[in-house]
């Protein structure tokens, strides 16, 4: 499977994945396995299929066709057994603006069943990995769209999750707040975290990523780690490989 | 279901109702106030009681040849100030008047006519009389009520039937005393009162469905059904918090009322079981809510779609039901809240016993109806998030 050895364990794999709205087809026989320990970034235009693929693995979108696998649970028939395993930080900074960081990340704990003994102690790391620790206590209501995102994002970790999935984690932040999302990301595969990533910014996706898919009009077109990628169409960076291969920027759109 | 996980959201929930005005404006403000502006308009206009008094007879000697004690009921319907309706049992009666629908019941003893008989026959041997009890139940609620109709049955006794000039020193009929009344002053305010419970707690429709449009909108909805929580534990979390708002806009409604003169009549059971019966009510909205939350697209369409299960509430079940016509009070025992301001009202302002058949089957069609339309909503909004 795409080069990786036999005995690799898989925390995702994608089977032919297809899923169509009326006429249009948003995935189109989507086939990939990522292994446990891995970061992999998703990537391609706005309407390439990436949020969906995320969403049908999250159990969100029923597949048209088919089969998904988390930790070794159907994502159709074991929702239950993929939701205990996987945090989940989704495209729209999804939060409760009544209520504080604080609030939002403790409500995501419990819903995840953290005990309380622990949840106050898991709360503060993941507050502070996201830089967050001073504003904990403020209204999200109040936050700036990085803010926000930074705190959907210690939603999706605050229960030490073995499989995240982050839909564009860093649109709209500062350097700054970037790059300390880059580091918290990159301890968390350093811990045997399995992270799968979708972005636009080809610095984000070269920066983190163990092997990328590229994605456009719903078909993965190309998958390998950022330097084969570049190798393998002589390109000085990931923006260039999509080029070559559509022809657009990716900015441009799908 | 865990019960941790539908607390966590409860609290959430709770959050939103102090954190954000226009929640907090629409749970907890606008019932106080409105009970306010009810209580101040109307509190002071006295002298709604009718003229004519409505009391039940039930005699109890009908079946046989019982002269003396219809000739009774004709002399009380002479007095120009009573209207006698027949009833064929107490129970009936009972029912009736702690309904309001009467302000009296009269229970005429079977021996009753044996009773004036021989009073007729041995006028100063009271060795021959025949004793019997009259009693007598009043609208605890209505002062006076209490104050005019048992001189008038007293006095309608002694000289239409025995045929006295004066008070008698003894006679063979007693006729018991009335309860003790308590009500100090009835109102317009007092009618409209009870109402006001079902009132404050319909707009909880409008704001459960908002809540779970905004959060469909805003996709934390969807987030939170990507984590191990289930359908059951978001909903039972809005169970758990609406119904402690609905507990507290009841407690609210009830301190503003008693503040503005409406003073119960019931005991601390009655205002109990009252309590419950609106709490109860709170399911039924929450019901509905569900239902519209699954029907809306948006925020803005929840509010519109949810006017169409408050308006015939605030219409057929509130104090505004009062003024109704005859065919829209029928349509009004359709809708939920009207039987709970008719509990309320035969609680608080009638005196019923909880045990009364009037509230006992307000109590049983407003739980069955909250749990059947809290279960359609539940399965309505399942299907949406899903």
């Amino acid at each position: 499977m795409q080069g990786l050895a036999a005995q690799t364990i898989f925390a995702i794999v994608i089977e032919n994945l297809t899923k169509d709205y009326g006429d249009v087809r948003a995935v189109d026989g989507l086939s990939l396995s990522i292994p446990e320990a891995e970061v992999f970034g998703l990537l391609g235009p706005n309407g390439s299929g990436k949020t969906t693929t995320i969403n049908c693995l999250t159990g969100l979108i029923k597949p048209t066709g088919g089969t998904l696998q988390v930790s070794g649970h159907d994502v159709q028939t074991e929702s239950s057994k993929v939701r205990a395993v996987m945090g989940v930080s989704p495209q729209e900074t999804a939060v409760f603006p009544h209520l504080t960081g604080r609030e939002n990340v403790e409500l995501f704990g419990a819903l995840y069943s953290v005990p309380k003994k622990t949840l106050g102690s898991g709360v503060d790391h993941v507050m502070e990995k996201v830089g967050l620790m001073d504003e904990a206590g403020r209204r999200v209501s109040k936050y700036s769209g990085g803010m926000k995102r930074r705190v959907s994002i210690a939603m999706a970790l605050v229960q030490d999750p073995r499989i995240v999935l982050l839909d564009e984690p860093t649109v709209g932040m500062d350097p700054q707040s970037r790059r300390a999302i880059w580091d918290f990301i990159m301890e968390l595969r350093d811990k045997g975290k399995t992270i799968v990533l979708t972005t636009h910014y080809m610095e984000e996706a070269e920066e983190l990523c163990d092997r990328v898919g590229i994605i456009d009009h719903g078909k993965l077109i190309a998958l390998g780690s950022p330097a084969e990628l570049k190798s393998q169409y002589s390109a000085r960076d990931l923006e260039d490989v999509f080029i070559q291969l559509t022809g657009r920027r990716i900015r441009e759109g799908a | 279901m865990k019960l941790n996980r539908a607390l966590a959201l409860a609290k959430k929930d709770w959050r939103r109702m102090y954190r954000e005005p226009a929640f907090l404006f629409m749970i907890i403000l606008f019932p106080v106030i409105l009970t306010i502006a009810f209580g101040t308009s109307f509190g002071a206009v006295g002298g709604s009681q009718s003229p004519t008094y409505n009391i039940a007879v039930v005699d109890l000697g009908a079946a046989g040849n019982a002269t003396w004690s219809h000739q009774f009921a004709q002399a009380l319907i002479s007095t120009d100030v009573m209207k006698v309706q027949y009833f064929q049992d107490n129970l009936t009666a009972q029912s009736a008047l702690s309904q309001g629908k009467i302000q009296g019941v009269l229970l005429l003893p079977a021996s009753f006519d044996a009773s004036v008989q021989s009073f007729k026959s041995y006028p100063s041997q009271p060795a021959e009389w025949v004793n019997s009890s009259v009693l007598l139940y009043l609208d605890k609620g209505s002062i006076l009520s209490a104050q005019v109709i048992p001189s008038i049955v007293q006095q309608t006794f002694e000289n239409a039937i025995l045929g006295l000039k004066g008070s008698a020193p003894a006679m063979p009929v007693s006729i018991s005393s009335p309860s003790l009344v308590r009500v100090q002053s009835s109102s317009v305010f007092d009618s409209f009162a009870p109402g006001l419970f079902a009132f404050a707690s319909i707009y909880m429709i409008m704001m459960v469905a908002q809540s779970y449009t905004t959060e469909r909108e805003n996709g934390v909805l969807n987030r939170i059904v990507v984590t191990p929580a289930t359908s059951t534990d978001v909903i039972m979390g809005s169970v758990i918090s609406y119904l402690a708002i609905g507990l507290v806009q009841v407690l609210l409604v009830f301190l503003c009322v008693y503040a503005l003169g409406y003073h119960p009549v019931a005991d601390i059971a009655g205002l109990l079981v009252g309590f419950l019966i609106a709490t109860v009510f709170a399911l039924c909205n929450i019901g509905f809510g569900l239902i519209t939350a699954s029907i809306a697209r948006s925020a803005g369409a929840a509010t519109g779609i949810s006017f169409l299960f408050l308006m015939p509430q605030l219409f057929l079940g509130t104090f505004v039901g009062m003024a109704l016509s005859s065919t829209a009070q029928t349509a009004a025992r359709f809708v939920p809240a009207y039987y709970v301001t008719d509990a309320l009202t035969s609680l608080f302002t009638r005196g019923a016993a909880i045990t009364s058949q009037a509230v006992l089957t307000d109590l049983g069609v407003v739980s069955a109806s909250s749990v059947i339309i809290l279960l359609v909503g539940i399965q309505a909004f399942k299907r949406s998030v899903r």
